[in-house]
């Protein structure tokens, strides 16, 4: 049992088909001040793999990933 | 009378008009049914035209014609800018009219809107050709170009055909090495994500041609600012790229409507995606780019939409209940240099096959593109 990261901002993009989500989250990075939680809701699978590739590659952190019934929940920090 | 409103006279919007006008003629002609098109630019628009234009294959006119010309005399066309959309009242508000009109169906076809302004320094210092002015100057400018550094950059996602700027990137090495010039000019092609293309099929096949042409690839490649004076693009990742022609894919944006009429963020309508019926409220589609639906913002998706839309509006004026869905259904050319192309199709969760290219599927694509007119009537 893991402890769910607490998120500032929830993004719903439940739905959208790659690379829909990862480019929800960058939209929204850019927002976003440093140390910032953020929930990335997605039912997509490869943004399990895709959006932790890019949280390294832009210097941000990856929290958490969730499974749940229809979905994942990717958390991440903004740095 | 069960009036049926169109707004945007795009493919999708031009397309569904003249189908309705075959599929209910008895109905309009008797006075129970109105199909009326609204549409603010009195022009249709071809807008995969615009990919030729920077290599002098197509003109900024070969992609227009007077929407007038297409449209079956059946349909009401109202040239106009509609400024809001009031779902609770079933009701228009246009610029030029005091009387709101009223619909018991509508179907928004408002497509996408180019926005390079929300990147700092595209605009002053990036080219693109998704239009008719970028198109036209990115024409000028490659006439001129003879040496150094041509980087296309995919700065928006989702944006219009997909497929143009992997397109793009192979004819302009083509029309270059045509030109002698290839040997002095450095190719980089950029995506936001951690491939060449969203679709891996695409992104595989891309990825090898750049390979046997030369052309480096940058991924993870999220332009963050241009510099124009210094010719500089910096990414949010922190990776920083000289040019000395900037070719960008802008970032685009949906409908102003969309959004004001709390259809969907972003200006995309949320809808069914195989209803394609609005999932904010009743009575209420929405087709082509306008339409949030997990496949490509492409002019073959507007097409098959049309077709289950109007399929769909026909039942329910009938009083029937509708049973036609989209399925996902897209079908794109890939331009693969200046005389050889492939073409793919699929739909939904389908990853598609990329064909070998050839010059036959060349000429096929050149040959639709003429045809789409018909298309554009609703005959093909």
């Amino acid at each position: 049992m893991t402890d769910t990261p607490t998120s500032d901002v929830t993004i719903d993009s439940k739905d959208a088909s790659c690379p829909g989500p990862l480019m929800d989250l960058i939209g929204k990075v850019k927002t976003l001040d440093s140390g910032t939680v953020v929930e990335l809701q997605t039912t997509e699978r490869n943004s399990t793999t895709d959006v932790p590739e890019w949280l390294e590659e832009a210097g941000h952190e990856l929290l958490e990933i969730e499974e749940r019934d229809e979905y994942w929940s990717i958390y991440l920090e903004v740095n | 009378m069960h009036r049926i409103a169109i707004v945007g006279g795009g493919t999708g919007g031009t397309v569904l008009a003249n189908r309705l006008a075959s599929e209910l003629r008895t109905e309009i002609e008797d006075g129970e049914v109105e199909v009326r098109l609204i549409t603010a630019d009195p022009n249709h628009v071809y807008k995969p035209t615009f990919l030729y234009v920077p290599f002098g294959k197509k003109t900024v006119d070969d992609a227009t014609r007077p929407i007038e010309e297409l449209i079956d005399s059946r349909v009401t066309l109202t040239i106009d800018e509609v400024t809001d959309v009031n779902t609770d009242r079933n009701r228009l508000s246009l610029a030029d009219r005091t009387t709101s009109l009223r619909y018991d169906q509508l179907v928004l076809a408002t497509g996408a809107t180019l926005e390079p302004e929300a990147v700092p320094g595209l605009a002053e210092g990036g080219h693109h050709f998704y239009g008719p002015d970028g198109a036209e100057a990115l024409r000028d400018e490659l006439a001129e170009f003879t040496e150094g550094h041509l980087v296309l950059s995919v700065v928006g996602v989702p944006h219009m055909c997909p497929a143009a700027p992997v397109e793009f990137t192979l004819m302009v090495d083509d029309w270059l090495r045509e030109r002698g010039r290839r040997a002095d000019v450095d190719i980089t092609y950029t995506y936001p994500i951690n491939r060449a293309h969203g679709l891996e099929s695409i992104a595989d096949w891309a990825t090898d041609r750049f390979e046997e042409r030369g052309i480096d690839v940058e991924t993870f490649f999220n332009v963050d600012e241009i510099d124009p004076e210094s010719e500089v693009v910096e990414t949010v990742e922190g990776t920083e790229l000289e040019y000395d022609l900037f070719v960008a894919i802008p970032p685009h944006r949906g409908s102003d409507l969309v959004a004001d009429a709390g259809l969907g963020d972003d200006g995309w309508v949320d809808v069914d995606r195989h209803t394609l019926e609005a999932t904010a409220t009743e009575d209420v589609y929405a087709i082509g780019d306008a339409a949030d639906v997990p496949t490509s913002k492409a002019g073959s998706v507007a097409h098959y939409e049309a077709g289950v839309v109007a399929d769909r509006i026909a039942s329910r004026a009938r009083g029937q209940t509708p049973t036609a869905t989209y399925d996902g259904k897209t079908v794109c050319f890939l331009e693969a240099g200046m005389d050889e192309a492939t073409f793919i199709e699929f739909e939904y969760g389908e990853e598609p096959y990329v064909r070998e290219p050839s010059k036959p599927l060349h000429w096929a694509k050149l040959g639709y593109n003429e045809s789409y007119w018909l298309t554009a009537r609703g005959l093909l």
